[in-house]
């Protein structure tokens, strides 16, 4: 009897639960570690970076509440769907594939991605011709991973990788000639020190790859909390808040501000 | 069943996992896994039978020292030894301008290092577990008999062990067979990481690992038949009558 009573009363509350659109006083947000200068901890364990920063104003600007939860990215999109986390700010790219699963927000950022090989490498440029039989590193799943995969998956041998750190390792190991990465990614994994070098422009086209930026991923259903953040988004950028983070971060072309600390 | 066909085709036309191109992904996946699987089982298996006698032996150094090698690879995950194999073996001075350079470049022949030697490891001590467990009264026949230790090893231990281990043994396939799933962290596209590619192409987590689960199982199932056959036909003798 007591159990039957309890199965009824769980299923009246779930029922009066979707009954009503939820009400966000918490936000859960989740995020992927690290990935500088997007989202990182500090060597004091505190999370930073731009995303985490944005994030934080969007949420005080649209009065929220807000939790960073932590989750890989490979997991990331399951996270949203089962309800660990209520929205994903972690760099994600907007585009159609993705569209199908998530609702997105307004862009909040365009970064380029690009071309990364060691500074004594023996290749003339990235074209076809050029990749030939070369092992390409790419993040898996990344839009950098599509581009890759199409344009250059018949004559390349393309390697992909849980995190960008193992294409980086990899590239120090000699298994890869170049890996093609987010600019700010590559960045900070492979610039410093000297030993890489971009190749080639930075890339922002073609659209249907590159997609429209970085966005806020929701539930498909949670179109009223999508809403609030575009609004939160468009103030910020009006007030200028928005830049003042931006500029904190990033360079005028896109490329890294030097950080506190490093 | 024409209407059975009917009612699954609009799924089927509307999905990600069924596509000529994925499928042929996921076959090239599934020859990689059994390829990875089969190469080291064997290996393994050829390098387990001298280990086990081996590590039953009266010498004390190469009991030691057969101990100590299961004893690491039996103590420490498959995953952690793969990491060391792939990226370990690449960061040894000197090993990037030597000749086995172009086998450690390779992700292939790390893995099939890092399974072999950990399969081997397990399927030792089944095998000697199963030596040790022979009944005492054969040994004592043999010896009665006149048998070498290396005759009574080859008419008597041996086939008895191995036929005793045969249940623990399919055990060991099937384990090695789900443990491969690991080969995706290097690289390497087996059935597992060509589920992680579909997935994150097409953003379908669900659909592409459930379909690998069900490879996994058919696999899986299979490889008990087999045993189940072969238990049938080698412990014919042990069966009640």
């Amino acid at each position: 009897m007591k159990r039957l009573l309890t199965v009824s009363l769980l299923g009246a509350a779930m029922a009066a639960g979707s009954a009503q659109a939820r009400d966000y006083d918490t936000v859960r947000i989740g995020v992927d570690i690290p990935y500088v200068p997007m989202e990182y901890r500090t060597p004091s364990g505190e999370l930073a970076g731009f995303d985490i920063e944005l994030g934080n104003a969007l949420c005080k600007q649209a009065e929220l509440k807000c939790n960073w939860v932590e989750q890989g990215w490979d997991g990331i999109i399951p996270g949203l769907m089962s309800r660990k986390f209520d929205a994903i700010m972690s760099s994600m790219t907007i585009n159609d594939e993705r569209r199908q699963q998530v609702l997105f927000s307004d862009p909040y950022l365009v970064p380029p991605s690009a071309w990364f090989a060691p500074t004594s490498t023996s290749l003339a440029g990235v074209e076809s011709s050029d990749l030939k039989d070369k092992n390409i590193g790419v993040q898996r799943g990344t839009v950098q991973d599509s581009y890759v995969t199409d344009k250059f998956g018949d004559v390349a041998n393309i390697q992909r990788y849980a995190s960008a750190d193992d294409v980086a390792v990899d590239m120090e190991t000699g298994r890869l000639d170049i890996a093609f990465l987010d600019y700010p990614t590559g960045q900070a994994a492979l610039l410093k020190g000297g030993k890489y070098k971009t190749m080639g422009e930075l890339m922002t086209e073609p659209k249907e790859y590159f997609g429209d930026g970085f966005g806020i991923a929701f539930r498909q259903r949670d179109e009223d909390l999508a809403e609030t953040f575009n609004k939160a988004l468009a103030t910020l950028k009006s007030n200028g808040t928005y830049d003042e983070i931006h500029d904190k971060y990033f360079n005028e072309d896109g490329t890294n501000a030097p950080q506190a600390g490093d | 069943m024409q209407e059975l066909l009917q009612s699954i085709a609009p799924w089927l036309s509307d999905n990600a996992i069924f596509t000529p191109s994925t499928l042929a992904q996921y076959w090239g996946g599934f020859v990689n896994t059994v390829q990875l699987v089969f190469i080291s089982l064997v290996i393994g298996l050829f390098l387990a039978v001298p280990l086990a006698i081996g590590r039953a032996s009266p010498i004390w150094l190469l009991r030691k020292g057969i101990w100590l090698y299961t004893w690491i690879f039996r103590g420490t995950p498959l995953l952690i030894q793969l990491y060391i194999a792939y990226y370990g073996l690449a960061f040894i001075p000197g090993v990037q301008d030597s000749l086995i350079w172009p086998l450690i470049k390779d992700p292939l022949y790390p893995a099939l290092l890092a399974f072999t030697l950990n399969t081997a490891a397990y399927t030792t001590e089944i095998f000697y577990g199963a030596i040790k467990a022979m009944p005492r009264g054969e040994l004592e026949a043999a010896r009665a008999y006149g048998m070498s230790p290396m005759l009574a090893y080859r008419r008597i231990i041996l086939p008895s062990a191995l036929r005793r281990a045969l249940p623990a043994y399919g055990n060991e396939v099937i384990f090695m067979l789900h443990a491969s799933a690991i080969a995706s962290v290097v690289t390497i596209a087996d059935l597992t990481g060509v589920a992680y590619n579909i997935y994150s192409r097409y953003y379908a987590p669900f659909s592409a690992f459930i379909f690998v689960a069900l490879c996994y199982m058919v696999l899986s199932f299979s490889i008990q038949g087999a045993f189940r056959l072969l238990e049938k036909r080698m412990l014919a003798h042990l069966k009640p009558r």
